[in-house]
């Protein structure tokens, strides 16, 4: 049985006190460092764009996401010119709705790839798309910037495992997400048996959701 | 809507990711977020599905834009007033909105069509092969035998039915695929009311089909 993930584990204690700026990085040789995350705080800019409307933030925002956004829909399908345009709307999205962004419940990038899939669902296979209740909180007993800080961890680990997979596993991984294909569809782009795509990916999931604690 | 009732039977990985992802079709969307709506478990399953986008599309390989990009997406921000925090008036309801949009308001006022033996359907206009119905299954009634030429998913809104599998209650979710013949029994007591989805016809069984069957199950 194929082991994903194995070398992950929360470096954190679970009182840590540190600073949110800083992610684990831990390198192809098991060794980890900290890294600052090439500089960025995904999570702060998009707050400065939706408390100020901060375009040098926006600007960060879109040289990261926006072509990764372009990416994620040609992989989807798209070609050039449409993901080109889909990637300038859900960019505008990101602006438009950046109010309604709560760290406390999702990373910016999981925010981000919501407005970049549901731009694949209206714009690309043009159909509706049903959404389940929001949740009503109750009144917050000022919870957030713990669960936002949390949740950041937690998506750094996840990306940083996503990102040290083999590369073969990070791709089936991929392709399982991104691209519109059943697992026997994956089968034939990988040559793998069906019933090892199915028990990696659903493993590798596992294993993701274990990370998410 | 509120479920107090404990889940027991919930959507597939397969479903739950492909919501995620933007690549179910319509009428199993309505489906899934119908049940994420009464689910908690599901909706923690979808918002880890929706995590593990975020971290592929964080590390994924970027496409270049094209030059005047930005400029073009300040543009388009300029034409479209922001939008301001909406205060979405729902309807109140005994079934989660993504049903009510469809049904256009609550249980009560969907309209039925008799299919025989007491039971009623109700067709839901979604787009693409699948099709989503609302169906009547009055307390005590079977709905007739029948097998799939795909998938079924039949989530319980109202009441509770029984089939060969097990007993299925309000927020829970059967899914059948070929191999299932099944024939759900409406529990004594309460009428039952579920969103069954399809993406084949249902099949219901011909005399042809019989005598194919104990062959195509060796």
């Amino acid at each position: 049985m194929l082991k994903l993930f194995d070398d992950i584990e929360n470096p954190y204690s679970p009182s840590g006190d540190r600073s949110g700026s800083i992610s684990m990085h831990s390198t192809g040789m098991g060794q980890r460092i900290l890294s600052d995350n090439k500089g960025h705080d995904w999570e702060e800019l998009l707050l400065m764009v939706s408390n100020d409307k901060d375009r040098v933030a926006f600007r960060q925002l879109f040289n990261h996401f926006a072509p990764r956004i372009k990416s994620f829909l040609m992989k989807a399908g798209a070609d050039p010119t449409m993901a080109e345009e889909c990637s300038q709307e859900a960019m505008a999205t990101v602006w438009n709705k950046a109010h309604l962004f709560d760290p406390a419940r999702a990373s910016a990038s999981t925010w981000i790839f919501t407005i970049a899939r549901n731009k694949r669902i209206d714009a690309i296979r043009k159909i509706r798309r049903p959404e389940p209740d929001e949740l009503t909180w109750p009144d917050e007993i000022e919870p957030a910037q713990e669960d936002a800080l949390e949740l950041k961890q937690q998506s750094e680990i996840l990306a940083d495992a996503i990102q040290n997979l083999p590369e073969k596993q990070r791709q089936l991984v991929e392709k399982a997400f991104f691209k519109e294909l059943s697992h026997s569809e994956i089968a034939l782009e990988t040559g793998l048996p069906l019933g090892t795509i199915k028990s990696r990916i659903r493993l590798a999931l596992e294993r993701l959701r274990h990370a998410m604690g | 809507m509120k479920n107090d009732r404990k889940i027991k039977h919930h959507l597939s990985e397969d479903l739950l990711m492909r919501y995620s992802n933007g690549t179910l079709c319509e009428a199993f969307s309505l489906a899934v977020a119908t049940h994420i709506s009464m689910c908690d478990d599901c909706r923690a399953a979808l918002e880890s599905y929706e995590a593990v986008g975020g971290a592929l599309l964080d590390v994924s390989e970027p496409e270049e834009m094209s030059d005047d990009s930005f400029e073009s997406v300040m543009a388009l921000i300029e034409k479209e007033p922001a939008q301001t925090s909406q205060v979405t008036v729902r309807r109140e309801s005994d079934i989660p909105s993504a049903l009510s949009d469809y049904i256009g308001g609550s249980l009560k006022d969907v309209k039925w069509r008799p299919i025989g033996l007491g039971v009623k359907q109700s067709l839901l206009k979604t787009s693409g092969n699948s099709t989503a119905r609302l169906l009547y299954i009055p307390a005590g009634t079977a709905v007739p035998h029948h097998s799939h030429n795909g998938n079924e998913l039949t989530l319980v809104l109202k009441g509770a039915f029984e089939d060969e599998v097990s007993r299925f209650g309000p927020g829970d979710v059967e899914m059948a695929d070929e191999d299932l013949d099944h024939q759900p029994i409406a529990v004594e007591g309460e009428d039952c009311i579920c969103l069954a989805v399809t993406d084949a016809p249902l099949k219901f069984q011909t005399l042809v089909h019989k005598l194919v069957q104990p062959f195509l199950k060796i």
